[in-house]
């Protein structure tokens, strides 16, 4: 973080959750400097509260809190917490904004967060972060990983109060406490302003229907959140609110505000709450395999990528029950405080249910103070309080040059919080491109130390993990055993090694004891590793001297109930880490020169939009299409769920690509070669007959989705049946068989959530709604019919969804068990399908029947990300490097994805995540160099007997041969080489090695794991011979 | 790093340092997190070096292969533990194979030897026609394969064990067969084809084989 400085900046960015903190890491490593803005003490937002993230079950804190550190060490990023603004004035390129810096009581620059005030403090309060149902202190740390890491004073301090205390001030020798602080005025000068405010939580209790507030055992899922936490209130133990006694019968409700046309709920579908009921359950089955879980639910809403396997996968769970039900809370049980749930199913009728505790689905509103917020930035907002943006670019708001990104938009999930954050970057950096880089700062780090002279010392420093680790595994006993290693020079434990103040501890220890091997015993690699390998060479030492010994994922959290055999494998696995860091060796890094030129494929929407959208922040780009005209599956559209004209935005977009001087399209083109590597990439297409080479730093894959040609229904055999697609063309071609028909029936998800092609394809549901809306609306009198399992309208869509039924389209349900069957007859075509009410089929008389037909991946798809050598997910679409938190990214660098070759997505969708890519692109082509991993292959060349294995080996070509004056020899070009080590393992003179996994390394750990453990733990013998 | 990195020392190494088995987690196929498909050459490692492990007399089940996805926690510790049921079953290695400390040190050894030759020799002949776990379990659990390996390793086995026999001492071509449990006329052949070669040489006073050289006998 750069010192507060001028007021001088590029872009202020409204909001420190994870999109608002997306958004100021693109647009700093893009080159702008960002003021990041939040009016609680710390940067986080709601995703800091979660537990996990569905649907992969990651730690939330764990993924995000390194972001955190990230944006806390980003030059460009200036973090002002506790701040709000309060004027907004001159126009896009030139804001002069106001911000209040409210009074913390607490002196950032003096601060250490050691903590010693919220000791000494004897003023317990509700704990904030922990939904109130735990205490704190008034004084406290917001949350451990908080950043900045340092404490607040809340308003229900005694002294704020009447001037009662201030033993905080007294105990604090830094005398930074100052409870006498007023607010501060900072006015700062930005050219953009991106608004990230995120939502609100619906409150269950202002309207009392749910008993919440006056029942202790009603919680809503943000609290549940905070129950299953290790941080939470109970460190992670379920415990109701009333006796602190672990449930064993939990309810949760659906829809709790959501979907719903009462007074006080909000009409939509908040989109997220089906998942994130489904990981709560799950994640309670992981704690206690005995608890009962009832899920009273509407439709399920598993609309996103890998939503349906991860519904499937809750109600296979022993113990789980959906009833698909509206329900009331009965009454509260006076003796066990238990609380009865009233529902009615379509076969038992009324029921009443008792249960330890009940959980409210509560959905997601605009955030507090909105209207405020809109005056402030002069913006507009829509009927339900969200952002208004504009149809054609979601990312706008009313007033240019303040953009909008996350749930503002309206109800989102965390990947398209951070694609539509990753968009904004795009969208500030076409507007401020002339001044991209001029407030940049370098990061400087220590100058290296040679330590190749030097003894091995390693430092080990443990993770409590809060109670995560600390819980299961005695730390301290692991922190004694492991100093009393070998070559261990250094211990240490900590309550979260990856908080700011403890990272920049091991930084200054490795300086003072002159360590020169880092071993951190806590998670996992793949969140931590980065933030780690930086914090070594902040201590001025080679990065890759680090190795992480995972005793969480790998111990704790798999022994929860053994904790002696976790603590002797937690000493198995830092004793394993400890050995291999002995040999480790210092690499280097190496700067690839950058191409400043893109290559899209896919001249669909998403791909015509990247392509702008990196275009006009000043980068050349080469659009290919398969096609002879662009435009994709756009082109068979004719309008969205909200009335936008898709021809009319498709022409205007395709003018725009052809107009625009940076944007060369290929037509009729097929890419037929690719070579090289980030920064430096050769693709090879064939266009219109003609071979063209293009040499691009950087790649967009946006190959797009067909629609699925259905086998089911008599389609293609009777042509009365027709797709959804196929009936939108002929709604606005005014087809005469549609005005003269009498019924219509619609079939839902035809060709997916079965077997085979096991998820949702999330548009048919609004496409079928759309189409029923506009015939109906035209003829009245027209009889249409949907069969559906569940309706998916999620967001705003829900509104359309309510405004059909009410035209009089008729909804019916099926299961899958009893799937429509459709006949032709004399008369027309006849569908039947159970009635779940009456027990038998039910027959639909049908002039034409329209199939909701999936959306499958482009047929070109598996071969272009062949040839990027890109991986796809099982059903076939593009599989991102983290899905919640690099979701337009690839895992190989440089390589990006949008569109609905990522998933089935809407046309704004489309957009968001299009700009998504562009945004995240820029992040690389805005630098004139791009850093390559050390750890890659390399060749002994004395050693090498020229057999070839490596070279067959190698999927990315990266090995090649050279001619020396001992005969040609194996050569890595490391630019290419991805570090999988496959030649490794073929090569049979050991002659070629993977830096930072060598074999010697490797043996050091196999050897290290095979010690006896209990004769190591009292007396540790060497580990094994030290490395050269 | 993939799973196809794991070479067979890394497997043996683990033996050799008293592991009653070792497991390896790999990606799904088809779920690649490069797009290499190594897994697929774990697979092929994995079947090679059960082989030779049942040439040794160890028994193959110590070496396990699994898909294991990074989301697949239960299924990970319902195989870890379905694992550690299958060797406590089998017995401590060396244990459950009837063979003692040093005969069991002499054989993983023997089979380290070898470790540079089987990868020139997989390359050349023990490549698999395609991509797909029948086309592996095919190729390698079939008898073609077998007595392929028979004929590349078999010989070299026992011939590396034997050197190994009588670097402690002289022995007869009965005492070798009794020992190694090989046939008296398999090492009849190997001890003419040892002589020929200068490995041993035959001490007619004694009726016996010793080493051509004293100490222990070069890797072949």
């Amino acid at each position: 973080m750069s010192a507060p400085g001028t007021g001088f900046g590029d872009v202020l960015v409204v909001g420190g959750g994870i999109s608002g903190i997306q958004a100021a890491l693109d647009l700093a490593t893009s080159g702008y400097k960002v003021f990041l803005v939040e009016q609680s003490p710390t940067i986080g937002g709601k995703m800091a509260q979660l537990d996990k993230t569905f649907p992969t079950n990651d730690c939330s804190m764990c993924i995000e809190s390194p972001k955190f550190i990230e944006c806390d060490r980003h030059p460009n990023i200036e973090i002002l917490t506790y701040t709000e603004v309060e004027t907004v004035t001159g126009q896009a390129g030139d804001f002069e904004v106001t911000l209040n810096r409210k009074p913390r009581y607490v002196k950032e620059d003096l601060c250490t967060g050691c903590t010693v005030c919220a000791e000494y403090c004897p003023i317990p309060i509700p704990d904030p972060f922990n939904q109130e149902l735990s205490d704190n202190k008034a004084v406290h740390i917001y949350f451990s990983q908080a950043v900045p890491l340092v404490p607040y004073i809340d308003k229900r301090c005694s002294y704020l109060d009447d001037q009662k205390c201030s033993i905080c001030e007294s105990v604090c020798k830094n005398n930074a406490i100052d409870l006498r602080q007023k607010a501060e005025q900072q006015v700062v000068k930005v050219g953009a302003i991106v608004l990230s405010p995120g939502f609100g939580v619906f409150d269950p209790g202002l309207r009392g229907d749910y008993g919440y507030g006056k029942y202790p055992n009603v919680v809503t899922s943000l609290d549940f959140e905070r129950l299953l936490c290790s941080t939470g209130p109970h460190e992670g133990e379920i415990l109701r609110p009333s006796d602190k006694r672990h449930p064993q019968r939990i309810a949760w409700i659906h829809c709790v505000g959501s979907r719903q046309v009462q007074e006080g709920g909000h009409s939509y579908c908040s989109s997220v709450c089906c998942t994130y009921i489904q990981k709560q359950v799950i994640l309670a089955k992981d704690h206690d395999a005995d608890i009962e879980a009832v899920i009273f639910h509407n439709d399920i809403r598993a609309f996103g990528k890998d939503f349906e396997r991860f519904y499937q996968r809750t109600t296979r769970l022993p113990g789980v029950d959906f009833i698909r039900s509206y329900v009331d809370v009965g009454r509260e049980i006076p003796e066990t405080k238990n609380v009865t749930i009233r529902y009615a199913t379509d076969t038992d009728g009324v029921q009443e249910q008792e249960f330890d505790l009940v959980v409210l689905g509560v959905g997601l509103g605009p955030p507090a103070q909105v209207e405020r917020l809109a005056e402030q930035f002069d913006i507009e907002l829509d009927d339900h309080g969200f952002c208004r943006t504009n149809p054609r670019n979601p990312l706008e708001t009313s007033r240019p040059g303040v953009f909008v990104s996350g749930a503002f938009q309206g109800p989102m999930d965390i990947p398209e919080s951070v694609v539509t954050a990753s968009g904004a970057n795009a969208l500030a950096g076409a507007l401020l491109k002339s001044r991209r880089g001029m407030l940049d700062t370098e990061r400087v780090y220590p100058e290296e130390r040679d330590v190749t002279e030097e003894e091995v010392k390693v430092g080990v420093f443990a993770c409590h993990c809060g109670a995560n680790i600390g819980r299961v595994v005695d730390i301290p006993s692991l922190v004694d055993y492991a100093g009393g290693l070998e070559h261990v020079a250094h211990v240490e434990e900590g309550l979260f090694i990856c908080s700011t103040d403890a990272a920049a501890g091991i930084a200054e220890t490795i300086r003072e004891k002159g360590l020169n091997r880092v071993v951190v015993a806590a998670c996992t690699p793949r969140t931590h590793e980065p933030l780690f390998r930086d914090t070594l060479r902040e201590g001025g030492i080679n990065q890759y001297f680090f190795d992480m010994a995972n005793i969480r994922e790998h111990c704790s959290w798999v022994h929860s109930k053994q904790k002696e055999e976790a603590t002797a494998k937690a000493k198995d696995i830092v004793r394993m880490s400890v050995a291999r860091t002995v040999g480790l060796e210092p690499l280097d890094e190496f700067q690839l020169p950058m191409n400043k030129t893109s290559l899209v494929v896919g001249g669909g929407v998403a791909g015509m939009t990247s392509a702008l959208g990196l275009a006009e922040q000043g980068f050349e780009v080469h659009l290919v299409e398969k096609e002879k005209n662009l435009g994709g599956m756009a082109r068979r559209i004719r309008t969205t769920l909200d009335g936008l004209d898709v021809q009319e935005m498709l022409q205007d977009l395709v003018r725009r690509v052809y107009k625009h001087p940076l944007v060369h399209v290929s037509h009729e083109a097929t890419v037929t070669d690719v070579s090289g590597y980030v920064g430096n990439f050769v693709t090879t297409l064939t266009s219109e007959g003609r071979e063209k080479t293009i040499h691009h730093g950087v790649v967009i894959l946006a190959t797009g989705a067909d629609e699925y040609r259905p086998t089911e229904h008599l389609y293609g055999a009777d042509e009365r049946v027709l797709t959804q697609l196929e009936l939108e063309e002929r709604i606005h071609d005014d087809d005469e068989a549609l005005a003269d028909a009498d019924n219509l029936v619609m079939i839902q998800c035809v060709g997916c959530r079965q077997e085979g092609r096991d998820y949702c394809a999330r548009v048919c549901c609004s496409q079928a709604i759309k189409n029923a809306l506009a015939l109906k609306k035209r003829r009245p009198e027209l009889e249409i019919t949907v069969l559906y399992r569940d309706m998916r309208t999620y967001g705003f869509k829900e509104d359309r969804y309510f405004e059909a039924a009410d035209l009089g389209v008729r909804f019916l349900r099926w299961e899958p068990d009893g799937e429509p069957e459709v006949a032709a007859t004399d008369s027309g075509l006849q569908v039947t399908v159970p009635d779940p009410v009456l027990g038998k089929r039910l027959e639909l008389d049908a002039d034409l029947v329209a199939l909701a037909a999936a959306v499958i991946p482009s047929a070109g798809t598996p071969e272009v990300t062949r040839l990027f050598k890109v991986p796809l997910n099982p059903d076939g679409f593009f599989q991102e490097a983290h899905v919640k938190l690099r979701p337009v990214d690839f895992s190989a660098d440089g390589i990006f994805m949008c569109g609905a070759g990522h998933y089935p997505k809407h046309l704004d969708e489309t957009i968001s995540q299009a700009y998504g890519a562009a945004g995240r692109a820029v992040t690389l082509l805005s630098h004139d160099t791009v850093t390559a991993s050390g750890s890659v292959c390399e060749v002994a060349e004395s050693d090498c007997v020229s057999c070839g294995a490596c070279i067959t080996a190698c999927t990315y070509d990266a090995i090649h041969w050279r001619e020396t004056p001992t005969g040609r020899k194996a050569e890595v070009n490391p630019a290419l080489c991805k570090g999988d080590g496959l030649c490794c393992a073929k090569c049979p003179t050991d002659a070629i090695a993977l830096k930072h996994f060598t074999n010697e390394e490797i043996f050091n750990q196999i050897d290290a794991a095979l010690e006896d453990p209990w004769s190591a733990a009292s007396k540790p013998e060497p580990t094994t011979e030290v490395g050269t | 790093m993939c799973t196809g990195r794991v070479d067979l020392s890394f497997v043996l190494r683990a033996l050799q340092g008293g592991a009653d088995g070792v497991i390896i987690g790999g990606c799904w196929p088809g779920e690649c997190h490069y797009v290499t498909e190594g897994n697929y050459d774990a697979l092929g490692n994995m079947y090679l070096c059960r082989k030779l492990l049942r040439h040794v007399g160890v028994a193959p089940e110590r070496l396990r292969l699994e898909w294991i996805s990074a989301a697949e926690g239960t299924r990970f510790a319902e195989i870890m533990s379905d694992f550690a049921g299958q060797l406590r079953d089998l017995g401590p290695l060396g244990e459950g194979e009837n063979l003692d400390a040093t005969d069991l040190k002499q054989r993983l050894a023997a089979l380290v030897d070898l470790v540079p030759y089987l990868k020139l020799v997989e390359r050349e002949k023990l490549r698999v026609p395609e991509k797909s776990e029948e086309a592996y379990k095919e190729f390698f659990e079939n008898d073609a394969t077998d007595r392929l390996m028979d004929e590349l390793i078999g010989d070299k086995i026992a011939v590396s064990r034997i050197l190994r026999l009588l670097a402690d001492n002289p022995l007869s071509t009965g005492e070798i067969s009794e020992q190694l449990g090989l046939a008296p006329a398999d090492v009849s052949r190997h001890m003419n084809d040892s002589s020929r070669r200068s490995l041993v040489r035959y001490d007619s006073d004694r009726q016996c084989y010793a080493l051509a050289q004293a100490g222990r006998p070069a890797a072949e």
